[in-house]
């Protein structure tokens, strides 16, 4: 008897699996509802929202300062840089100069909070792909950036402490000498990430190839960040929409040319050794003085709207804040780059296998915290 | 059959079950404490000296644990599939020798039947993955079963070889053939496919694609708990010693290469302690390559066993077969096997090297980007 | 007391003021605390030069089928246009040369129901080529939220135009799926809106 190709299609029946909420590689509360046949994936359709805790609408009941604590809460690995999104945009609105000091230590703190995010995402794409022991050595180089977090700013992971205008308070004295030798140690380490991982044959097999997406679509589905310059678009916002004082710096952006998983991957990798240049050249020039511009009473931005975008670890972070002239804003949207960066999966998991589906949502760096807000 | 002969095979049965599991739950000390210097931890410290101790508290922890049932489960299927998978694990010990004299049934066809009941431990993880109810563990049972029963061809085969070399099925007779040289120096190419077949039988990483924790959850073992999930650790330790001791039998020459020194027990004491090393240094081995490599996918695995491993598990057999017919020196034989084992290696290096890393990811400097034409003004 | 309290009556008569009932006649209006109104700053419009050019250049160039007002935010180029010509105007900022907005950044629904009755949706769009930046605004009336769906344009909109439905129930014409995204089915009531109750909520 003869089946034609088209009659097996038919007459099989698709399996679909629930990957979440509850899984150990989806990195928090997310839940992939993917049909597979066999081990080739159908189709999928993401769903979330398991974290929704209306941060948007909250700001609109809190003071400005306040509202710095909860921006903490939206990117939970990249916090400093969310703080430092929000203070920007309520600063332009207010049109004040921030102290030199305070920006150095502020760019200094974002690029190390950078690396800090990304080595995360090292340690836990290796344990995606199978590989337990990335995993310890770069949360070993993160607890090192998390200590002198919590030197600086008295917390490991919300650390309230880029406020409007400046900063919280200021860095001790020791501080050049403590980023000097957190460096070197960091310099040593990214290195060891590429002997264990970075070219390891069956990581190579694993993620080369895999997960494609192209400059175009990247651009029509608004990826950003490493993901998008993994695409081969050179968009990196501290360069070419410059904020902070970012435009004083000169460092390398790592551009992909295929857009697969590994080139995601390595764009990260090569990322934080650009950050150690940042920070070598912030602390050079680190200046003394002030870090806050006082402002008198309740921060009372004029009336207006303001949208600023910076570069989270994740991506485009913007805040879109309007003001109706009181000690409260009359509306904030965050333009979360996990978020946008997620509608993409269902391109990039075409032809793909099952197992293909971790380590293409492990690529795209998702925090559900800010997905859901 | 008498009553005290039952009661030997009772005593036996005992004893087997005792020795094999304490070696099994020392194993996973050892592998805890192994993976902690690979990752540059401490281990398991507490419980008892240096954690010694620690096997023991894992094991009541696990046993006093509630045994969950999951409501929508095949009950027989689900509570006979640990039993299923343990007592292969503890039938092949019934034909393994330690040294010359050590072993429980020294039968003529024992590797022959070594490799018939270690088939069947496929059997109680399809079952597991089927009685589970569960859509990732009866995709980890099916993995299980396409994995496994894909590289039972290369393992036998390249048991085959040596097999035809030593003339003979019984292991302790394999063993005393190899007292001037080990087989791996005769067939080093079947002693690597043993050794990556037995690792995928096992299903430790880079392999461990049927209960992998990222992706299947677990697999077959997803919905079992306390001592049931305790039990399939068990079987599967104790295959990983198996495994490394036939490794030993089969190619690192036992108890009797190189020989020991001195006559009487003190040579028997010896020889039992050079077979533990060299069964302790596989397990090193297994546990290092557990640290150190990803897991592969599941096609690029059958792609690796299919089109890799088993062709060059026949060409073995066929080169193994040919040096004995025409009685060519066996330095023949070794030479041809390094070159097909340098022919493996050339292969496997080759897939990866179609990805070369670092190539796809270029560093464009911020000051050319800032120059860049297309930053001017185009209105 | 009063026949009919309102709630703030009540309020006002606290204290030792509650035993003073027959003399409430005579008695000077409660003092209220006076707040002096406080005079609300704006924003000034600081352009930079390329946000300059691009204004004047959509002045001149615009096509007058979209009616476009153009105006800016702070250091932002705006350009409202009305519903029915989002689409076109859209296009057009995509697909002109000149401009080739071809990322959208951001899409925002404000809600000024209670000052004017209108929703106010913010498409912000960024050139990556020209690195320009742009926010399209469009006023919704509050009795119709329908909006064309500009998904087709960017894809990036898809999930934005979700959550916007979800959370401010702004109805998008021919979106391709407007299922809930971050609020689980069965949630009635639009959250987002400022009329929504903040603290008036059942914990399960």
């Amino acid at each position: 008897m003869q089946v034609s190709q088209s009659q097996i299609n038919e007459d099989a029946i698709d399996l679909m699996i629930n990957m979440g909420p509850q899984h150990p590689s989806t990195h928090g509360v997310f839940r992939l509802v993917i049909w597979v046949d066999g081990e080739k994936i159908q189709k999928v359709e993401p769903h979330i929202g398991y974290l929704h805790r209306g941060s948007e609408k909250i700001c609109e009941s809190e003071s400005y300062n306040q509202i710095i604590t909860l921006f903490d809460r939206l990117d939970y690995v990249g916090n400093l840089n969310n703080e430092l999104a929000f203070s920007l945009a309520v600063e332009k609105l207010m049109d004040l100069e921030i102290p030199e000091r305070a920006q150095y230590i502020r760019v200094i703190l974002c690029e190390l909070n950078r690396i800090a995010s990304h080595m995360l995402f090292y340690g836990v794409y290796g344990l995606d792909a199978g590989a337990t022991t990335p995993m310890l050595y770069a949360f070993r180089e993160r607890e090192r950036i998390q200590e002198l977090f919590e030197s600086v700013t008295g917390a490991r992971l919300m650390h309230n402490y880029i406020r409007i205008g400046g900063i919280k308070e200021d860095v001790e004295k020791d501080f050049k000498e403590k980023v000097h030798k957190l460096i070197d140690h960091l310099k040593e380490s990214i290195d060891e990430c590429d002997d264990l991982l970075s070219n390891n044959e069956m990581f190579l097999v694993r993620t080369k190839d895999i997960g494609i997406i192209t400059a175009d679509e990247a651009i029509d589905l608004g990826l950003s960040g490493p993901s998008l310059r993994a695409s081969g678009v050179l968009e990196d916002i501290r360069v070419t929409d410059s904020y902070s004082i970012y435009d004083r710096f000169d460092f390398g952006i790592p551009i992909g040319s295929k857009g697969d998983c590994w080139d995601r991957y390595f764009v990260r990798v090569q990322e934080m050794r650009e950050s150690i240049k940042i920070i070598e050249q912030a602390l050079a020039d680190l200046p003394e003085g002030e870090i806050i511009t006082p402002i008198k009473g309740m921060v009372r931005p004029p009336k207006g709207e303001v949208f600023v975008r910076t570069e989270s670890p994740r991506g485009d972070l913007g805040v879109f804040v309007v003001s109706d002239g009181s000690d409260k804003p009359y509306r904030v949207k965050v333009r979360p780059p996990s978020f946008v960066n997620l509608q993409a999966l269902e391109l990039m998991l075409r032809d793909t296998y099952l197992a293909d589906a971790v380590l293409v949502l492990g690529s795209i760096d998702i925090i559900m915290g800010e997905v859901d807000r | 059959m008498n009553f005290q002969e039952i009661l030997k095979y009772f005593v036996y049965a005992g004893m087997i079950f005792t020795v094999l599991a304490g070696i099994a739950a020392y194993l996973t000390l050892m592998e805890r404490k192994v993976l902690a210097w690979i990752q540059q931890r401490m281990g398991p410290k507490y419980v008892g000296f240096k954690g010694i101790l620690q096997p023991l508290a894992d094991g009541i922890k696990l046993v006093i644990k509630e045994d969950l049932l999951p409501s929508w489960s095949d009950r027989t299927v689900y509570w006979i599939a640990p039993i299923a998978v343990l007592v292969p694990a503890l039938l092949m010990w019934v034909a393994i020798p330690i040294t010359d004299g050590i072993v429980l049934d020294d039968s003529d066809l024992g590797l022959f039947y070594i490799t018939a009941i270690s088939v069947l431990t496929v059997m109680g993880l399809v079952m597991a993955g089927w009685g589970s109810a569960n859509k990732w563990a009866v995709m980890g049972g099916l993995r299980a079963a396409g994995q496994l029963v894909s590289y039972e061809i290369p393992f036998i085969m390249s048991i085959l070889a040596i097999a035809m070399l030593a003339q003979s099925l019984n292991l302790t007779e394999i063993v005393n053939q190899q007292t001037t040289f080990a087989f791996i120096l005769k067939q080093p190419l079947a002693f690597v496919i043993f050794f990556i077949a037995g690792l995928a039988e096992l299903g430790r990483i880079p392999f461990d694609i049927h209960h992998a924790e990222s992706e299947v959850v677990g697999g077959p073992f997803v919905e079992y708990s306390g001592a049931h999930w305790a039990v399939f650790y068990l079987a599967e330790y104790m295959n990983t010693f198996t495994v490394a001791v036939l490794t030993t039998i089969l190619f690192l020459g036992g108890w009797v290469w190189p020989q020991m020194p001195f006559e009487g027990s003190l040579h028997d004491f010896l020889s039992i302690l050079l077979f533990m090393f060299k069964t302790v240094a596989v397990i090193y081995l297994i546990f290092w390559i557990r640290g150190t490599y990803p897991r592969l996918r599941i096609d690029q695995l059958m792609a690796f066993g299919w089109k890799l491993l088993v062709p060059l598990s026949f060409l073995n057999v066929v080169i193994t077969s040919i040096v004995l017919f025409y009685g060519f020196s066996h330095f023949v034989l070794s030479a041809v096997s390094i070159f097909l084992t340098g022919v493996l290696f050339y292969m496997i290096s080759n897939r990866s090297k179609k990805y070369d890393s670092g190539e796809t990811v270029r560093i464009v400097s911020s000051s050319q980007v800032r120059d860049n034409q297309n930053f001017k003004e185009p209105l | 007391m009063p026949e009919n309290p309102d709630s703030e009556e009540v309020v006002e008569t606290t204290g030792a003021e509650v035993s003073d009932e027959t003399s409430e006649a005579k008695k000077p209006e409660p003092k209220k605390p006076v707040r002096k109104e406080r005079e609300v700053p704006t924003v000034p419009v600081n352009l930079d030069e390329k946000s300059t050019q691009l204004s004047s250049f959509l002045d001149t160039n615009c096509p007058e089928n979209i009616s476009p007002s153009i105006g800016a935010e702070a250091d932002i180029v705006t350009i409202t246009v009305d519903k029915k010509n989002l689409i076109e105007a859209c296009n057009y900022l995509k697909n002109d040369e000149n401009l080739q907005f071809n990322y959208l950044s951001l899409v925002t629904v404000v809600d000024y129901e209670a000052i004017s009755e209108t929703f106010e949706l913010n498409y912000h769009l960024v050139s990556l080529k020209f690195r320009h930046k742009i926010a399209v605004k469009c006023n919704l009336p509050i009795n119709d939220l329908s909006i064309p769906t500009i998904s087709e344009i960017w894809t990036t909109a898809n999930w934005f135009e979700r959550e916007s439905h979800d959370l401010f129930g702004v109805i998008f014409e021919g979106h391709p799926n407007l299922s809930p995204l971050l609020l689980f089915e069965e949630f009635e009531g639009f959250p987002g809106r400022k009329s929504f109750p903040f603290h008036d909520y059942q914990e399960w």
